[in-house]
């Protein structure tokens, strides 16, 4: 990696300046990542007293269990609900908005505001929306005769905190988007609209190719936000319920070691996860690497 | 452009329009929500225009708290969060700053192990390994302060890789001038680099202040002090406290205060935050 070509010489001061970073980084960042994997190989007593090795039984036990798998599968079909829904309807709005020359920015400004609002608040704000008995879209839902409740059922449970991460996550996309966009030369499109193609055309053939690095960016970047950081969104609302339709893992993580006080197997879903953040990570930086050289 | 617009335009517009309320409706309901007297919820629909009630519902709020839900007043909440995140802000810039100057500017053993450390925290969040890092947290006796709060989310590999990238782009010439005139590494990092990098420390400074003010779980964890409640984990305890008897009015006016302040710091910055969402993922 690389230096400035003349560096200042060296003594105690590099190490002093990493110092603050690194220090905060062991302490609480991989001591807590080694515990993890340390605890996920033992099993302990109920009351925390003893503990035992047990290999691999703690994962071993997680893949046996319906409750994790089923757990597997909420997150899965929330994480791609949700970035489908959010990349969807983000790359519509962009596409519109770049076509606007005198209220592109207004547009802007009305889109990109709920990055802003917390993962918490966003659930809260839809979960009252949508409350069975005073909710404004319940009661619209009502009107043409649909019989919204996500206390009793799983799927519009579902639907409710996959709308609510999407909701918010659309500004984000967006700007990644809009910013994909007029990166594309007008040439390009202007060229295609001579020899004929029309506007649907223009898009699929030119436009969405085009944009596909962003694409494949924004969805690594969607399945992780919907994975690891819509937490809030279930805690603040759903909890999981009803029965299991909302527990997604890091919720499932979270349930079992600080309600369930299971320790062992917490800390081998904490390993799966980490597994599957660094795999993402890889994958998104491995991208990145690409992108610069074209 | 390239063809006349007429239908397409109108078209276009109104999917947009359909849009911007789709985007903006959940926060117009919380403010009309929140300005209604408390009997307004027991029946039938939220209102859709204000019920002439906001300013006692937030007086209220921001003087007593929810009572019910054990909650403080929200400007105690409001002012917690507040020190959270700027303690996070100015801790990750600072600490990362310095990190890249130290990676840039310097040679030295084990520099690369260094930066891969401190690459390592990316793939850690708090999220995936909840119990030890509160484990930790609590054998430090850091539960119930702003220590806590804070200190064990300010690594940041985003912002040193940005601060690294940066400091890259500078030119070879500065630092040698600098050398030639006899300037030691302070002095050229206070009067050359930091000057330099004020735009970008702008920048992150506006995203980092939005993930301080939203944290969620680290607070929840470490929190059992209400005195140090930060708002937007109080919303949760209101609404556990309330499950019988949910007092909306009172919840979505402190729904409105969780909101405001990062979306205000967007809105007034909004090319910072745009600059400082797309230059972080580079």
């Amino acid at each position: 990696m690389q230096t400035k070509r003349m560096t200042f010489p060296t003594g105690w001061l590099p190490y002093a300046l990493l110092a603050p970073q690194i220090i905060v980084t062991m302490i609480f960042f991989i001591w807590p990542s080694a515990q993890a994997l340390y605890q996920s190989v033992l099993r302990e007593d109920a009351f925390g007293m003893r503990s035992e090795f047990v290999g691999l039984r703690n994962f071993e036990r997680l893949f046996d269990d319906p409750v994790y798998l089923n757990a597997m599968g909420v997150t899965a079909v929330f994480a791609v609900g949700t970035t489908l829904l959010s990349m969807g309807l983000a790359l519509l709005f962009a596409v519109k908005v770049n076509d606007m020359l005198r209220s592109r920015e207004t547009y802007t400004t009305l889109m990109v505001w709920p990055y802003a609002v917390a993962p918490a608040v966003a659930g809260v704000l839809w979960w009252f929306m949508f409350n069975p008995s005073i909710g404004i879209i319940t009661y619209m839902l009502e009107m043409v005769g649909y019989d919204w409740n996500h206390r009793a059922s799983g799927n519009h449970a579902m639907i409710l905190i996959i709308i609510a991460a999407a909701w918010k996550q659309i500004a984000y996309n967006f700007i990644f988007f809009l910013a994909g966009l007029q990166s594309i030369p007008n040439s390009l499109i202007e060229a295609a609209a001579i020899d004929g193609a029309s506007r649907t055309k223009r898009f699929w053939s030119i436009v969405f190719p085009l944009l596909s690095p962003i694409t494949f960016f924004l969805m690594v970047v969607n399945i992780v936000y919907a994975m690891f950081e819509t937490f809030g969104i279930v805690h603040a609302t759903t909890q999981g319920g009803p029965g299991q339709a909302t527990n997604i893992l890091v919720y499932k993580v979270y349930a079992d070691g600080f309600i369930g006080m299971n320790l062992g197997s917490s800390a081998a879903q904490s390993v799966i996860l980490m597994t599957i953040v660094i795999t993402l990570t890889v994958i998104q930086f491995r991208f990145i690497e690409r992108r610069v050289n074209y | 452009m390239v063809e006349r617009k007429g239908w397409h335009s109108i078209f276009s517009h109104a999917i947009l329009i359909l849009g911007v309320i789709a985007v903006v409706f959940p926060i117009y309901v919380a403010i009309i929500a929140s300005t209604q007297p408390p009997g307004s919820f027991l029946r039938g629909t939220i209102p859709l225009v204000p019920g002439g009630r906001g300013w006692e519902n937030y007086q209220d709020m921001f003087e007593i708290g929810l009572r019910s839900a054990g909650t403080p007043p929200i400007s105690l909440m409001m002012f917690n969060s507040l020190v959270m995140a700027l303690a996070i802000t100015i801790g990750k810039l600072a600490i990362s700053i310095i990190s890249a100057f130290a990676i840039v500017y310097f040679r030295f053993p084990f520099r690369i192990f260094f930066f891969w450390v401190i690459f390592v925290t990316l793939m850690l969040p708090v999220e995936v390994r909840i119990v030890p890092t509160f484990q930790v947290v609590a054998d430090l006796g850091m539960l119930n302060s702003f220590a806590g709060l804070s200190i064990p989310l300010i690594a940041s590999a985003t912002a040193t890789f940005l601060f690294r990238q940066f400091f890259m782009t500078v030119p070879e010439e500065l630092m040698e001038a600098a050398r030639v005139d006899g300037a030691g590494p302070f002095k050229f990092f206070k009067d050359i680099l930091l000057p330099l990098s004020i735009t970008n420390i702008a920048a992150l400074f506006v995203i980092m202040f939005i993930y301080g003010w939203n944290q969620y779980l680290w607070p929840l964890l470490i929190t059992t002090d209400s005195n140090y409640y930060t708002i937007v984990m109080g919303i949760q305890r209101m609404l556990n406290a309330a499950e019988g008897d949910p007092q909306w009015h009172l919840i979505m006016a402190t729904v409105v205060a969780a909101a405001l302040p990062p979306v205000i710091v967007v809105l007034v910055m909004q090319r910072l935050f745009v600059k400082g969402l797309t230059e972080t993922e580079k």
